[in-house]
């Protein structure tokens, strides 16, 4: 069974666009965000709304290739194309972007969105082992911070970003929970809904209201386990996805999983699990704080990146994963790189069967992916049998 | 009892039927237009070779790309399981299946138990694969077992582009060119071999190699990847045949 409070959260995309429109009339000001980088905490302390903006749908792309190469990830072509084409609201109600020096691609189309809308580009470090790094990172938090008081004049007070900083915590915490009820065998949740829940709060205009429903979707959603109500059975194989961020128009391989019979109990992508696994310290002072916590995000830009090994570890553990499944975007070198060093720690330390796909958001290559999964499936069932594949 | 395996792949059907010790009836079938006739037209000419009745046969599995067209089937498999399991009974001690089929080409790695723990497929293009030697043979005006014999090594001319598309202009100018049917014949199995070997470096190869699909009967493409893989090939009269009985062991085993 479905938990009902799913269509509610279905929803939030339709409403927010409203929602933000009245806001932005109202005469409050829009940070737009795209990456699990951007401290959200700092916009939310000058009193602006932070929101993700859209990039996750294929529409776009043939706009934004007129002045991108085609051969680049689509996710950063889908951004740029809803940037130019001016179809995505949350883009259009934002009176500054926040962008980040993460990979080469994306450095590189900000310097063109960057002519549409102020932009302010943090400096990303390169790596998060190293102290000089937390020394910049925590600069480029003030440098950030400057930016919104001069852009709003407003002043962002300590007290302020404690605020933030501890309604963010409490977000990163409900959703946390939320992820973690997967952990149960069999899920509750279809990998499809955790998405949509996890990715769907990057709108949310209205935080408060946000943590409220996702609250009340866990409340839901562990009657339906007392039931003993699931989507799944205890034989469906469990997958662990990682890879790059996936939303609403770029989860055919997530969908494709399901359809084929697997149970993708946890996205260790940033899109899901990544970015709520540390909190910002609240004890600390918060440019500090928010300097720690965001610089340890282990994505792919990061040199070396072996957090995301520890993650992925720690992750297949707690959720009893049978499997690995690695989505890599066609033309992300760090993503495509990295799946490398991720197979042979999945195969080699964890034991568990991996597979990497790497594709974009179109459809071209649906059958042939669907082959590959339902082939990766048998070979997880026949391991998984009692008889250890001899029947 | 009798399990039956179907295999319909993108050119060729095949089907087998197994009675638990022996496989004692095979056939192929030409696809055509209708995966779901050429599949009961396979069960029929089955049971006819097999001199079994329907009674008999108590299950059948559909495998390769048409398999979710046959609305009789009891359980669909994908190929990289049933040619697992097809190599696994030929010879137990097989580790590594090359398959190259009709539209895709795919390299499989084994256990000793002739479970998969790992395979790579070709990407979606026909480079590579039957589908781009049927094409080129088309332009030579020669049939495709033809390539093989045709083909004189040493004398190769190379061709450059993996592409079908832009393959066949680059056929039609080397031959306009000068290049002979021989030389062209023997640069596009070459390019083949290339493309497969490209694939099979993703993974390594372990003894022994089981080579199988349609374009594994080509004696000419067996050396030279033998060759360049500097391993010797294990390969079968009947390896057309290998996604279906695989098919149909699973099948037999499912059913016990
Ligand atoms: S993968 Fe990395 S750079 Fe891309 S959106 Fe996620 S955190 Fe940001
Ligand atoms: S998926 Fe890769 S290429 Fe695309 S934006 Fe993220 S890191 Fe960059």
């Amino acid at each position: 069974m479905r938990p009902t409070i799913m269509e509610k959260v279905e929803g939030l995309r339709g409403i927010n666009s409203v929602k933000i429109k009245e806001a932005s009339e109202a005469g409050k000001k829009v940070v737009g965000m795209y990456c699990v980088f951007s401290p959200q905490e700092i916009a939310l302390a000058a009193d602006a709304i932070a929101v993700t903006l859209c990039g996750t749908k294929q529409e776009p792309i043939a706009e934004a290739e007129k002045h991108l190469p085609r051969n680049l990830c689509p996710l950063i072509k889908s951004s740029y194309g809803f940037a130019i084409t001016d179809t995505c609201p949350y883009f259009y109600f934002s009176d500054v972007l926040l962008a980040e020096t993460t990979c080469d691609g994306k450095k590189k189309m900000y310097e063109l969105m960057g002519k549409i809308k102020p932009m302010h580009v943090m400096n990303l470090p390169q790596t998060a082992v190293d102290e000089d790094s937390l020394e910049s990172w925590k600069k480029e938090m003030v440098k950030f911070k400057s930016f919104l008081e001069e852009k709003f004049d407003v002043e962002i007070t300590e007290e302020k970003l404690i605020d933030a900083i501890k309604l963010m915590n409490r977000e990163r915490d409900v959703m946390k929970r939320l992820h973690k009820l997967n952990a149960h065998k069999p899920a509750p949740l279809t990998g499809m809904d955790m998405m949509m829940a996890q990715w769907l709060k990057g709108f949310n205009v209205d935080k408060e209201a946000g943590i409220q429903l996702i609250e009340e979707l866990i409340k839901e959603t562990e009657e339906l386990m007392d039931k003993g109500e699931f989507p799944f059975t205890e034989e469906t194989p469990r997958i662990l996805l990682t890879g790059v961020p996936i939303g609403a128009g770029s989860e055919k391989v997530l969908k494709l999983i399901e359809e084929a019979g697997g149970s993708v109990v946890v996205l260790e992508n940033c899109s899901g699990y990544k970015g709520l696994d540390t909190m910002v310290d609240e004890a600390k002072n918060p440019i500090e704080a928010l300097a720690e916590k965001y610089l340890s995000t282990p994505c792919s830009c990061m040199s070396n990146n072996n957090a995301r090994l520890d993650l992925i570890k720690r992750l297949a553990e707690e959720y009893k994963v049978d499997g690995v499944v690695d989505l890599t975007w066609q033309a992300c070198h760090t993503y495509n790189i990295e799946s490398f060093t991720v197979r042979n720690f999945v195969k080699d330390e964890l034991g568990l069967p991996f597979i990497q796909i790497e594709t974009d958001y179109s459809d071209s290559d649906v059958g042939q992916i669907k082959v590959r999964i339902e082939a990766f499936l048998e070979t997880i069932e026949t391991k998984a049998c009692c008889c250890g594949g001899t029947c | 009892m009798i399990s039956i395996g179907i295999d319909v792949g993108s050119v060729a059907s095949k089907g087998v039927a197994f009675n638990g010790t022996s496989i004692i009836a095979k056939e192929i079938v030409p696809t055509g237009w209708s995966p779901k006739l050429a599949g009961e037209t396979l069960v029929k000419i089955l049971m006819e070779k097999g001199k079994f009745t329907r009674e008999e046969m108590s299950v059948i599995v559909g495998t390769g790309y048409g398999r979710v067209s046959l609305p009789f089937i009891n359980h669909k498999v994908t190929e990289i399981t049933c040619h697992g399991k097809g190599a696994h009974y030929f010879d137990s001690g097989i580790r590594t299946v090359i398959d190259i089929g009709g539209q895709d080409s795919k390299v499989i790695k084994l256990d000793e138990k002739g479970r998969v723990t790992d395979f790579i497929m070709n990407d979606k293009c026909a480079a590579g694969t039957g589908r781009f030697l049927q094409v080129m043979a088309n332009v030579l005006e020669l049939d495709i077992s033809e390539l093989s014999t045709v083909a004189q090594e040493g004398e190769s001319c190379q061709i450059n582009s993996m592409c079908t598309v832009f393959a066949e202009s680059e056929v039609i100018s080397l031959l306009a060119e000068g290049a002979t049917k021989s030389q062209v014949s023997a640069g596009l199995l070459e390019s083949v071999v290339n493309k497969t070997y490209s694939l099979i470096s993703k993974m390594g190869v372990e003894d022994k190699v089981y080579f199988s699909g349609g374009v594994a009967q080509s004696p000419y493409i067996r050396n030279l990847l033998s060759r360049k893989l500097n391993k010797e090939i294990v390969y079968s009269i009947d390896g057309q045949y290998n996604g279906a009985i695989g098919a149909a062991l699973i099948g037999w085993e499912q059913d016990r």
